[in-house]
Order: structure tokens, then sequence, then C-alpha cells
């Protein structure tokens, strides 16, 4: 299953690729990719974890990056 | 500009004239000016730096050291407690210019490739069942409901004209520029503008799925396939960064007690300069955009690109191999030539065409479809009972009984297997016998058209330094050989099964040069899989293609696959001029700070500087005139 999320205010291409690491490393997550040109931000996980992969990716990105605004894409 | 932009552009200015107002109090001297230049200066680097200062300390708290904040802080504030205070607002100032540039780079080069992708409407006009217009989320449109496109708008979603004709300009999607007229039945696809005329259409796919969706789809996860380059670079800056780091500890350390007459700051300065280089940014944002840009303007000329990998891939490819029908020639099978042997060329195409009447082979077709042409007024209505008797007549062709006469109609085996007279034909192209009553009544000659820019096109391919151009088909080899000399091939295999074309694939793919193989996708899926990289050609409408392919030339056109290669060549190198000058520049920067010739501001130039300039080299990847 895969979400597709909007970083709105990501400018920095070091950060989006920290970030990228971070999130991949989430437990039962199965790929995370930033694409830092439009912004968006794929998770894909099992349909089952889905829900409490995204509440972390969401805590992780409110974490590292406080000024990005997250929409749905 | 955006707002932000805006407010740090304004920040900028005003810490700029304080920091020009505190240089000249301080040149200047007046009873109490150093203390003044002072305070001038404070503030200077308090406007200059207020966010790099706040977000700096709100970082530590949150346990991140070491990102651009920190150390501009340290460096800063470092420059401040040893009383350079000018090196501190400067350093400060110029660092935010850097990030002013970068940020208005980056957002550049978005916007332009958010504009190049711009082909997906965001309504459709939708007919409702009382005639009605009402105007729609394109995602809202089902399958089977009508929908009205006016000259000006973008067909939303696949369909087939069911009302009206226009011309269609389809140059978002194909590259191509001349426009496309169509009328009642045809297919339209979303992302072609209605330039003229009003359109009905009923929708054949969802949104999600109309090739404008695909191809936006395609593009944007393109970035997600990543090149070896990409590769080797996010790897290099994992290690650079830390590598960097420890470095400048070291560089802060030890030489002091190597020197004990240098004292510390010195190299506490020289160690922050080493920090201020050690940001990895000019590689992390302009490699992947150059190779992003590639695949952004190779979509807009048509040729979608399904991943970094293989803009990287087709650079590098030194040998062509191509399928026939369909892609070195046209695919549509015509008659070219009527020879009747003492009847009339009409009724030799009638007895042919009769006698093909129930067969649907693409030969067939064209008997039939060169009859109709010939033939004014058209009365088929009782044409069964004129058939009977039909039988095929495994790779020789079909007896049939025309008006309870038998008529044979096949190859030369057919005429000489019936013990016919029949004079043989040597025309290129496959050769259709017909004998009636055991009388050859001549012969029908069928051929499918080279396409007109393949001899051109093969002859570029080998002055961007392809080194061989290969044929496979499954066609006889005497058709092989006249197609290969007409357009120029190097190597020609002919008679191929569709199993064999694999086996002879892997037999070229044992030279161990990248190859490419270009085909219809349509019937050839596993040897475009099997190839270093796969090239579907006339992918528009296809989505079989699409999905075999690694790259899709969305028309017809050959020459399409050069330009792809232009791109991908041109990508590769901005990829590697960007490698070459960041990794230089900040290598010269190193040293340079290490035997202390090197100043905070290089280090902010190294720093933000470098990642400006490769920004700005890597979007002219964007363009695609003179491709």
């Amino acid at each position: 299953m895969k979400r597709v999320y909007k970083l709105e205010g990501l400018d920095c291409a070091d950060c989006a690729a920290k970030l990228e690491r971070k999130l991949a490393a989430i437990e039962g997550i199965t790929s995370a990719n930033i694409n830092f040109m439009t912004l968006k931000c794929t998770l894909e996980a099992e349909a089952d974890k889905m829900n409490e992969i995204i509440d972390k990716a969401m805590e992780i990105i409110s974490v590292e990056e406080p000024d990005v605004e997250v929409r749905r894409a | 500009m955006n707002d932000k932009q805006k407010k740090t552009l304004s920040r900028i200015i005003m810490g700029a004239v304080f920091y020009i107002i505190a240089i000249i109090i301080s040149k200047i001297s007046f009873p109490y000016s150093n203390w003044v230049s002072f305070v001038v200066f404070i503030v200077a680097y308090i406007i200059a730096g207020k966010d790099v200062l706040l977000k700096a300390f709100s970082n530590i708290k949150r346990g991140k050291v070491f990102d651009e904040n920190f150390l501009m802080t340290i460096a800063t504030l470092g420059a401040v407690i040893i009383g350079e205070y000018p090196e501190a607002v400067g350093v400060m100032l110029f660092y935010m210019v850097g990030e002013f540039l970068q940020s208005l780079a980056v957002n550049k080069s978005r916007k332009s490739i958010s504009d190049m992708m711009d082909i997906r409407p965001d309504y459709a006009n939708l007919i409702k069942e009382d005639k009605s217009v009402e105007t729609v989320d394109p995602y809202d449109v089902e399958i089977g409901d009508k929908i009205q496109i006016k000259a000006g708008e973008i067909i939303p979603l696949d369909g087939i004209v069911v009302c009206g004709r226009a011309m269609l300009d389809t140059s978002a999607l194909t590259g191509e520029s001349v426009p496309r007229s169509v009328n009642i039945g045809d297919h339209v696809y979303s992302g072609s503008i209605n330039k003229d005329g009003l359109l009905s259409i009923e929708v054949t796919k969802e949104f999600s799925e109309s090739t404008a969706s695909k191809i936006l789809d395609l593009v944007e996860n393109a970035a997600a396939k990543k090149s070896k380059t990409e590769n080797f670079i996010s790897k290099f800056a994992g290690v650079y960064t830390p590598i960097v780091v420890f470095a400048a500890l070291a560089l802060a350390i030890i030489p002091p007690f190597i020197f004990p007459d240098t004292g510390f700051i010195t190299w506490i300065y020289r160690a922050l300069t080493f920090l201020v280089v050690s940001c990895p940014c000019a590689f992390v944002i302009a490699i992947p955009l150059s190779f992003f840009s590639g695949v952004g303007a190779s979509s807009k000329i048509g040729v979608l690109i399904k991943g970094g990998n293989y803009l990287e891939l087709l650079s590098n490819v030194k040998t062509f191999v191509f399928d026939k029908t369909g892609t070195l020639t046209a695919g549509v099978f015509e008659v070219v030539n009527i020879r009747p042997n003492r009847i009339s060329e009409a009724k030799l195409i009638e007895v042919a065409a009769l006698a093909e009447e129930y067969s649907s082979h693409p030969i067939a077709v064209s008997i039939k479809k060169a009859y109709k042409e010939l033939q004014e007024d058209s009365n088929d209505s009782n044409l069964s009972e004129r058939l009977s008797d039909l039988t095929e007549i495994a790779g020789q062709g079909i007896s049939i009984k025309v008006d309870k006469e038998t008529v044979l109609i096949g190859n030369d085996k057919l005429m000489t297997s019936n013990n016919i007279d029949f004079e043989k034909c040597d025309d290129f192209g496959t050769i259709v016998y017909v004998a009636k009553n055991n009388v050859f009544l001549g012969t029908i000659v069928i051929n499918d058209r080279i396409k007109e820019s393949a001899r051109e096109s093969l002859a570029s391919l080998k002055n961007i330094g392809i080194q061989k151009n290969i044929m496979l088909t499954g066609d006889t080899k005497e058709v092989a050989d006249i197609v290969a000399r007409e357009v120029g091939l190097d190597y020609v295999y002919s008679e191929l099964l569709p199993q064999d074309k694999v086996d002879k694939l892997e037999e070229i793919l044992a030279e161990k040069n990248t190859i490419a193989y270009v085909g219809d996708g349509i019937n050839d899926a596993p040897v475009l899989a099997r190839a270093d990289i796969g090239i579907a050609m006339g992918g528009i409408g296809s989505d079989a293609a699409i999905e075999a392919a690694d790259v899709v030339i969305m028309d017809d056109n050959l020459d399409n696959i050069v330009r792809g290669i232009k791109v991908a060549k041109r990508t590769m190198n901005i990829a590697k001029q960007n490698i070459v000058f960041a990794i230089g520049v900040k290598a010269i920067f190193l040293l340079l700070a290490a035997i202390g010739f090197g100043t905070m501001w290089e280090a902010v130039f190294a720093d933000v500087g470098v990642t400006v300039l490769c920004v700005i080299n890597a979007m002219r990847n964007l363009r695609t005139e003179n491709i």
C-alpha cells in the first residue's frame, strides 16, 4: 500500500536526504522515498501496518523538519 | 519570489545597510567610535543572522548538531569572540545571500519542471443525460461518460470522438508539433490540446489511467530509480561529512600541541572553516536535479525515460538492435503493385479480394482494402452466396470457389504444387499469386513501407557514437536484406521466430557492449525486457508498450531515439561537470583552510556558492531547443 504526501517548505536537499533515511528506518516500512524536486514523499507499507507507520512518519517529520507542512498529495 | 524569500531579501538588505554604516563608523575616529561601531555591527549581525541563530539553538535543544545553522553560528560567534566583528557580520550576510540564491534557483527549477509537466487539466466538461454541460473534477468522470472539449481546452481523459472534428496539438505528449486531425471514431488522448472545433468524446479510461496521468506518474517516479552516478554521490555524501567533521576536530586539537607557538585560536578558526565546507548540499541537490531535468526534458520531446538509471544506460549504448515491422517500417501493409496476366488489374484484385473475404491476415486485409478503393459502387450483399468450399493450405495459401470456379491464392509453392504455369516475380515484398481454374491470373505485390526518416535517423545514430545497427526480423531473408540496404544497417538476422529473437539478442549481449533493443512493445516484450535497455516505439495509446519498455518513444518517429540519446549524453556531462566541480572546489578550499589560507568567506562560497552554480548548471539540462 502506498501513500503520497507533499512536504511543503522542504528547502534543503541534504535535510531531505537525511529525512528519507530516517523514514526508511521505520520498523515495518517497505520503502520511503522523498523527491526533492517535486516535494513528494512516498511511503509504502503493508496495509494493516499503514496507519501505525504513517503516525510514526509524521512524528519523525515534525521533529526533523518543524517548518515543513505535510499535505495529502 | 514567495513571502519567505521576500522576508529573507529584506533582512539581507537591512543587514547590509547596517554593516556598511558600521564599517564607515569604524574607519572614522570620534569619542567612543569603537563602541558605537561595535553596537552597529552587533545590530547588523542580529538582523542578518536571526533565523540562523534561532534555528541553531532550537536544533541543539532537539539534539541536532552539526547542521549548517549550527556551523554558521559557531563560526560567526567565534569571530565575534576573537574581536573580528566585520568578518562575523560579513560572513553571515554572505551565507544568507548564498542561501537566498540557492532557494531562488531551486524554486526556479521546480517551477520549470512543474510547468513542463503541466499537461494534466484540472477539470472536465461532463455532458449530462439532459444534454446540459457541467464542469466537474476529472477524477469524478467515469468510463462511458461523455465529455465536451471546447477549442483551446486540454483533453482531460482518454476517449473516442463521438461528435465533432478538430485539429489536436499533441506536442505535449509526442513532441510532434504538426497538429493531428481527428474525426468521429478516432481515439484521442488526454494531454492533447483541442486547437479548434468542438469535440464530444466518450471516455474510455479513468483519469488516473489516462495518458497524461500515466506520463506524469512515470516522470515523477523516474527519480526513484537512481542511476549509478546518483547512488555513488549519495554514498559519497554519507562518508564525506563525517570524514570532514573528524578532520576538523583533528585540526583543532592536534596541531596546537605540535606547534605550541601558533595558539589554539588559529586552529579552531581553521577547523570551523572546515566544518562550513563540509555540507554536502551541492552534491545532494545538483546531481539528482541533473537527472530529473534530463527526464523532464526528454518527456517534453516525447521520449519517456522511466528512471535515472536508464538515462545513464542510454548515454552508454554502443549497439542498437531494431525490430523490423513497425519500427524501421511503418507496419502497415499496402498493395504496391498489381501484375495481371491477360486480364484487367481491377478484375485480378476483385478475384483476389473475394477469395480472401474470410481471412483477417494483414495481407488479406491489404488486398481487400485495395479492392474497396478501386470499386466505385459496392454491392457486397450477396458475397457469401458467391463463395464456397474454402480450404486453407498451411504454408501455401487458400483454395476457394468463387462463383463455382476454383480460385487459388497464395505463394509460389501453392502454384507449383498445383502444376500451374506461372511467372515468378522477384519484386520486393510479399508476392501473392492468383490462379482460377488452374490458369494463372497474375501477381499482387504487397509491401510494408520503410519509414521515410529511417535512413537519416540510423545515420544520425552513427554520428553520435553508436557503433552497430542490427535488425532482427521474422521476415524472409530477401525482404530483410532489402530493408537493410535501404536504411543502412550493419547486420541483419532474418527468419527468426519470436523465441529465436531472444536467443539472438543473448548472442549480441555476449559482446559486453551496452545494447538497446527497439521494438513496438506489442509482441516482443521478452526481447525488450532482456536487452540492457528496451525502447518501445509508438507508445501513445499503447499500455503494453509503456508497461514493457524502459524508454518509450511516444510517436513513431525514429529521430526521437537520437534526441533521447542526446539528452542522455548531455545529462551525464552535466552530472559529471557538477561532481568534478563540487568535489574539486571543496577539496581545494579544505586544503587552503588546513594550511591557513582559507577564510570563512571562501568557506561559505565553497558551501552555498558551489551549490548555486551547480543548480544553475543542472538547469541547462531542462532546455529542449537544439536537441
